[in-house]
Formats: C-alpha cells, structure tokens, sequence
C-alpha cells in the first residue's frame, strides 16, 4: 500500500483522491487543511467542525511553476524537470487551494480553466494530491 | 504630540557574508551620528530578529545593547517577518508616545544564505511553512509567480511591463550608494534573464541580502529641546492583521479562507493595511509625494501601487509607461531602487524604508531626491499575515 505524504489532509479510495477540509456545522464555513476546535471565522461561535470531502472539479485562480529544484525538506526528482503548481478555486467551498499539477505544463493551463483533483508521488515515494486535466 | 524620526543610518546592501551584528551596529551608529545623540541617551532600543543567525538574532535588541555597550536601556526583540523593522518602530514610537521613554533606537540586519529561503531545519510537520516545502516545493517565487500570472489575467499585464517596473527600478538604485546592485538595465536583459517561477524571470524577482538599518526615534519635545523645529514625523504606522476572510493565496498557506459564510472584505489585505494607515494620518493617496512598496517580484510593485491607492485596479501599468512613477516623474515608486536593487534583508527592510522616506523628506538624498517630497508612504508584506504601512510627513 502506498503511503500518503500527510495524514488526514486527503484519501485515495478506489483510484478517486478527494482534499478532506473542515465544515463548521453552524455557518458552513471551510477550512483546508482540516481544524480542530472552533471555527475561523470570528464572528461564529460554531465549536462543531466535522471533516468534510471537498468539491474534486475547481477553476484556476492562477499557475506557476519552479523552474529550479526547491531546498529540502522538498526531495527533487533527478534529473530534475519544473514542478507546476496550480491554485485552484472550489465554488463551494469559497476557498482556493494550492497543489501541484499532474501531466500539465504552464503552456497547457490558463486563469479559469477546470481542473479536477487526482494524486500522484512525490520523487522520494509517498503520494500527495494533484491537480490535474478535467476528465 | 508626534514621535520624530531624528536620525537614520544604513549598512550597504550585499552578500558580504559577516555577522548581522555589524550591519546593524554600523547602521546603529550611523543613525546615532545623523541624529547628533550619544547612546547612553538612548532610553529604549528595540531590536527586529533575525531568524537565521542563532540565539542572538533572536534576542537581537540585547544583542546590539551588548555590543554598543551596556547602557542600562531598556531593550525588546521582535519578529514580524518582512514587517519586523516596521512593527520594531511601532514598539518604540508606542513607548514614546506613552510618555515613558523620550528617544529610542530601533535597529535591524540580516546575513542570509545563498539561494532560496528555506524553512528552519529539522522534521517540523506541524510548521506551514515547513509543509509547503515538504508537499509542493512551493518556494517563495513560487507564490510571486502566483500572483503576477494572476495580474496577467485580470489586467492584461506583459512580461515587458515587469521588465519595465526592473528598468525603472535599477536606473534608481544606480544612484544609491547603499543599494546591493547599481548597474543599469535592459528590458531586453531582464527578459532575457533565466525563467525562475513562470511568467517571472531572474531579473524580476528580488534576491536575499545582507545588510542593516536602524532610525534614532524621538518625542517631539526632546527634538525641539535638541533645536530641530522641522523634523520628519511618523504620521502614522500600520501593522494590521487580515480580516477573516482572506481570500489571497498567501504564504505560506496551502489554501486561503472560506468564502462560504461571510463575503471578503471590501478591503483586501494589502489594502486594508494602506488604509490604517491613511486613516490614522488623516491622509489619502492623493497627498502622497512618494512611495517605497515591497517589490518582491516586479509585478508586486504594480499591485502594490494600486493597492495603496496611487490608482485605480489595472492602471499601474499605464503609470509605469507614462514614467510618472520613475525619479523625476509625477509620483515616484521606489525612489531607493527598491528590493530590485536592494535584496531583501528582512529585519532591516522596513527600518531601510523609513531612512529612505527621512531622506528624502529632509531633501537629502542626493541625485534621487524627490522635489517638493512633503509625504512619503512606505508599505510591505510578509509572512503569516504580517504587514506594514509608513507614513512620515515633514
């Protein structure tokens, strides 16, 4: 079985990866990563966050790429080709969350394209999730 | 009753690979000098951390204290990111102003590694900041690219406006001693420079540098018992955190807030900080004469400008072609040549602003003096939700 980079933050079930945020019961405010505790937002006293499944489709708030290996603790693949990170924005949510992007160069991507979500290895094994085309 | 700024004092700019100690001594005692004061006059020194050189960079307003010689002072630290040296003279001007200290000295340096920062060492799982290295390799440029792709979008922004904002910048800082770098350039250099995190290049992001600053801080009643009747003041300093929700990638965050329960605010995080600090002055964009932003990447100067109301969202470009923000235009941006020439020395960055904004108020900076300059407005942005406005007025 492979393991995940992080605990709690996303699942892989069957081949689907899904981001795992927190919802406020009682103003549905969304945190990602998940919390614990109470809500963020300050003018709510919601003290019951249950983990939820986030929207797996979002648009391109915007895209960048890191044409040169970054420091540890990153573990760069070699040889090394640019790592593309996509910040991706879920309607739902209202929130928009940054990943790296799967099978995608910044050539492909433009500001309110679709993506969806998938996961793919980090170059030293563990898996993380990943933006990747809309199927 | 206002707080002064009576002194300022630099350490040039570099990769001059010493302790930070001396940076930021050298600058103490440069601001000691231009000021006309002696240390043992100091009540107050406040230091701005660094959190690459150790315990002392920690402790760092103890350390200078030690190193000018024990005085008796009272002395705080503080880290604030790239905000650190602004949030280092709101502690002073606010001992000051509380009546309990009537002059302060407040100093910052910095000796960075080559390349890109990189998070403290070890295992640290629970550290954002940590994680983002760790799971996206999401670098600092990273985040810049981010958001001039973003600014390309939205407004129709070019790589050739980017370069632009390096050109302007780098023909300022050619006439400032104290900048890291001080040759001309090209668009055609810049443009031409190695890709580091698309659409930006080399030549559009800022680099790490060493260097200190420090500004001797005074009630104005002890500036007018020293004889100086027209002093710079600090009209205003804002340090304002976001207000839930933010809805700007930053770093180092994986995601922004919610929107889901409560709309954005009508300010956005770099605005709201310019704002604090217009309203604490009772001033407005329209009376500023210059400004110094945090130029982080070039095309974090264009949203800067419009950010602090210089103009309106998607105009800064039309500014930057017209030449109204280059030295002898209408409104200066980064008459100092900015972190395109400086580097980024993180604890000293804000404190180098406000000598910049001193400077150029007494009509003392040279062949980069800003005519007529009455208010200055110095801005910037880091880490965790930290951010400062300056405003100095004479």
């Amino acid at each position: 079985m492979t393991t995940l980079a992080i605990d709690g933050w996303f699942t892989v079930e069957d081949g689907v990866t899904h981001l795992l945020g927190a919802r406020c019961a009682a103003c549905g405010t969304v945190t990602f990563p998940p919390r614990t505790g109470f809500c963020p937002n300050p003018g709510c006293d919601g003290e019951h966050l249950e983990v939820t499944r986030l929207s797996r489709r979002g648009r391109v708030w915007s895209y960048t790429d890191s044409c040169y290996p970054p420091p540890a603790p990153y573990v760069a693949a070699e040889p090394y080709a640019p790592v593309t990170l996509a910040a991706v924005e879920l309607e739902r949510e209202g929130i928009v969350v940054l990943g790296q992007v799967k099978g995608l160069t910044v050539a492909d991507l433009e500001v309110g394209m679709e993506l969806e979500l998938t996961c793919g290895p980090l170059a030293d094994g563990p898996l993380v999730w990943m933006w990747g085309a809309a199927s | 009753m206002s707080v002064v700024v009576l002194g300022a004092g630099m350490h040039p700019w570099g990769k001059w690979g010493r302790p930070f100690t001396e940076y930021g001594l050298a600058a103490a005692r440069e601001a000691l000098r231009d000021a006309d004061v002696s240390w043992p006059e100091v009540g107050f020194l406040v230091g701005a951390d660094t959190i690459r050189n150790g315990y002392p960079g920690f402790v760092s307003g103890a350390t200078y204290a030690r190193a000018l010689g024990w005085s008796g002072a009272r002395i705080a630290s503080c880290y604030a990111a790239c905000a650190s040296g602004a949030q280092a003279i709101d502690i002073a001007r606010t001992r000051i102003l509380a009546g309990l200290c009537d002059v302060a000295l407040v100093v910052g340096a910095d000796s960075t590694p080559k390349g890109f920062f990189k998070p403290v060492g070890g295992e640290r799982p629970d550290d954002p900041d940590w994680l983002r290295f760790r799971l996206l390799g999401a670098t600092n440029p990273a985040y810049f690219g981010l958001y001039a792709r973003r600014r390309m979008a939205l407004h129709g922004s070019t790589p050739g406006d980017f370069a632009a904002v390096k050109v302007k910048n780098a023909r300022a800082g050619a006439l400032n001693p104290l900048a890291r770098y001080r040759k001309p350039v090209t668009a055609a250099e810049v443009l031409a420079s190695p890709m580091v995190a698309d659409p930006l290049r080399l030549m559009d992001i800022c680099a790490t540098s060493d260097g200190g600053a420090a500004v001797v801080l005074a009630s104005e009643d002890y500036a007018r018992r020293r004889g100086v009747t027209d002093p710079v003041r600090l009209a205003a300093v804002s340090t304002v955190t976001p207000t839930f929700p933010n809805a700007v990638l930053e770093l180092p965050e994986f995601a922004t807030d919610s929107c889901a329960a409560v709309p954005p605010p009508a300010r956005p995080f770099r605005a709201a900080i310019a704002h604090a600090a217009y309203e604490e002055a009772g001033l407005g964009p329209q009376d500023v004469s210059f400004a110094e932003v945090y130029d982080l990447s070039t095309a974090l100067e264009l949203d800067w400008m419009e950010d602090v109301g210089l103009c309106p969202p998607g105009e800064a470009e039309k500014l930057l072609r017209a030449g109204d923000t280059a030295l002898g235009g209408r409104l200066p941006v980064n008459p100092s040549g900015g972190l395109a020439s400086f580097g980024e020395a993180i604890p000293a960055q804000a404190i180098a602003q406000v000598c910049e904004l001193s400077w150029q108020l007494r009509g003392r900076a040279g062949e980069r003096q800003v005519a007529g300059a009455r208010v200055g407005l110095a801005v910037n942005q880091g880490l965790f939700g930290h951010g400062s406005a300056v405003i100095a007025t004479r």
